[in-house]
């Protein structure tokens, strides 16, 4: 793999510089590419867990993306408390459904990519450039999402030049689309969709909008099996990071235990939430 | 038939070594030093843009003297490669020592195989969770390197530099003695002696207290607050800049005295975004 110990590093490290470690990791070592394998093989599809639901909307200075904590593998719980939202730099945050292994792979690129650019460039890349390179690498897991490894992410981030959050989804051939408000992928989307449609409005405050996506969350594990609701008695709540002008933050699990543990309250003998 | 003149490998080498030493002594000179919380990086450089300093990794700092155009393919490549080890196995991995030695290697296969060797000095720092573990290495023009301890000066006149600094430097030291001491240097002594101003310097540091990425530029009031000897500032603050963008420089500083009351890893401060909630 790389520069092997005490040897020079190779012509490729020196050349004249492009600013995306992407297109270097391709040039030097393409196996490490998320998905590189899969060229080879059969064609059969491969059971892997699958992360589900993630919501994202946006509130009075920025946007939040949240996600519940489960993946599944058929319909086989494969993990209870994987976390599936992601801080991509300072300023934004992706939130993956699909398959968990290369979504991961993916994500963990995509972050090296950005503080690469910024180390090289010294500034940071404008929020729609942010948006199209994730588009670039959902657009190279290609090969593998036509085997059942896809991969759809929705990215969330703050924009410094226009002072709004703004949310960006993608389809699997790597297409870039703006969302307005909110959004919602995974299985329990329908629902989470649903529930935000009914509970979003404008200029949120930040608390009140984590309520409204915790509440989506619920009302997605409430009809889809393949997302988790809240875990009372592991104590396990969803992932939410709040992106604002001050930043990514990962809210506690003090708070967000109390937020779930009054969602559930409420829902007593009224489950659907009527109101 | 014509034959090529022979050269003794002696006087080949030896030509290439003067020519790059000729080179590197007309830039000026950059001093990486180890302080009481951290690692200081000072050069004399105008440009605001042109960076003889930089960030390679989270705990890892670059400096370069010299020609720019080369240090600065050498400074790209470093970030490749510490990029691409902390990639493909782990954050942790990435060391100044592996990067030392991928330097060396690269450096002395140009010395001897290109058509003219760089002409530049660099320096890796690598800042530890306390003064002992810090790491400075230093790699000149034919792939030699050194591992200092407390200091390195690099490029145009740094024997006299270099001298000063053994007997004036001391582990302790504040980053704000350190930097006053290391501009007092840099502009040269006896009748030559220039008085280097805030706009002349590029500084930055690669701070221990603080979590994953360390380096930070310094500039604006809080150099100058710490350029200014009568001053309370002694140190940079561990919290970052509270306008949005880029974190990479600071120039707020904290009016009651940078030092006080921040701890190691203040969490607020480090922008992490790998260990998520772990903080």
């Amino acid at each position: 793999m790389n520069a092997e110990h005490g040897r020079a590093l190779p012509p490729e490290f020196l050349a004249p510089r492009g600013s995306s470690f992407t297109e270097f990791l391709r040039m030097r070592a393409p196996e490490l590419l998320p998905g590189s394998g899969a060229g080879r093989g059969s064609d059969g599809q491969v059971d892997a867990p699958h992360g589900t639901t993630i919501v994202t909307l946006t509130f009075r200075g920025g946007v939040l993306v949240a996600g519940d904590r489960r993946a599944t593998m058929g319909t086989f719980i494969a993990n209870r408390d994987i976390e599936k939202v992601f801080a991509a730099d300072d300023y934004s945050a992706v939130g993956i459904a699909g398959t968990a292994g290369t979504a991961i792979e993916i994500v963990k690129l995509f972050q090296v990519e950005l503080e690469h650019y910024e180390k090289i460039e010294g500034t940071l890349l404008s929020l729609e450039g942010k948006a199209n390179r994730l588009g670039a690498m959902i657009r190279g897991n290609l090969p593998n999402a036509m085997r059942g490894l896809s991969v759809l992410p929705v990215f969330a981030g703050y924009d410094l030049d226009q002072r709004v959050g703004r949310i960006f989804s993608y389809d699997v051939t790597g297409g870039c689309y703006e969302e307005q408000r909110h959004h919602s992928v995974g299985s329990g989307s329908l629902f989470a969709r649903g529930a935000l449609k009914k509970l979003w409005q404008e200029d949120l405050t930040e608390d009140r909008a984590l309520h409204v996506a915790v509440e989506a969350l619920y009302d997605a594990a409430d009809d889809d099996s393949a997302t988790g609701g809240p875990d009372l008695s592991r104590s396990i709540w969803p992932t939410c990071a709040v992106v604002s002008v001050d930043g990514v933050r990962f809210v506690d699990d003090e708070q967000l235990e109390a937020l779930a543990t009054e969602v559930v309250q409420s829902r007593r003998g009224n489950p659907g939430g009527a109101r | 038939m014509t034959m090529p003149m022979y050269v003794s490998p002696e006087q080949l080498m030896k030509d290439r070594a003067d020519f790059a030493r000729k080179g590197i002594a007309r830039g000026r000179s950059v001093i990486v030093a180890s302080y009481a919380t951290g690692i200081a990086f000072v050069a004399e450089n105008p440009s605001r843009t042109l960076h003889k300093v930089s960030e390679l990794y989270d705990r890892i700092g670059f400096a370069g003297a010299g020609k720019y155009n080369e240090f600065e393919n050498l400074r790209v490549a470093g970030i490749r490669y510490a990029d691409m080890r902390g990639y493909s196995y782990d954050r942790s991995d990435v060391t100044a020592r592996g990067l030392a030695n991928a330097y060396t290697q690269t450096l002395g296969a140009i010395f001897t195989q290109e058509s003219k060797p760089y002409e530049v000095e660099i320096a890796v720092a690598q800042v530890g969770g306390g003064q002992d573990d810090d790491q400075i290495y230093r790699l000149t023009y034919d792939g030699s390197v050194t591992e200092e301890r407390g200091f390195v000066v690099m490029g145009g006149a740094s024997e006299p530099i270099a001298t000063a600094l053994r007997e004036r430097w001391t582990p302790a030291l504040p980053l704000a003695d350190v930097l006053r001491l290391a501009v007092e240097l840099l502009g040269g002594n006896g009748e030559e002696h220039r008085e280097l101003a805030a706009g002349d310097l590029e500084v930055a540091v690669l701070d221990r207290r603080r979590q994953r990425r360390t380096f930070r530029r310094v500039g604006g009031p809080l150099l100058d607050a710490l350029l200014d000897g009568r001053g309370a500032t002694q140190d940079v603050p561990t919290r970052d800049d509270s306008r949005p963008g880029l974190h990479d420089t600071l120039t707020e500083h904290d009016p009651d005295g940078a030092t006080t009351a921040d701890g190691p890893g203040d969490p607020a401060a480090s922008s992490n975004p790998q260990t998520q909630r772990e903080d």
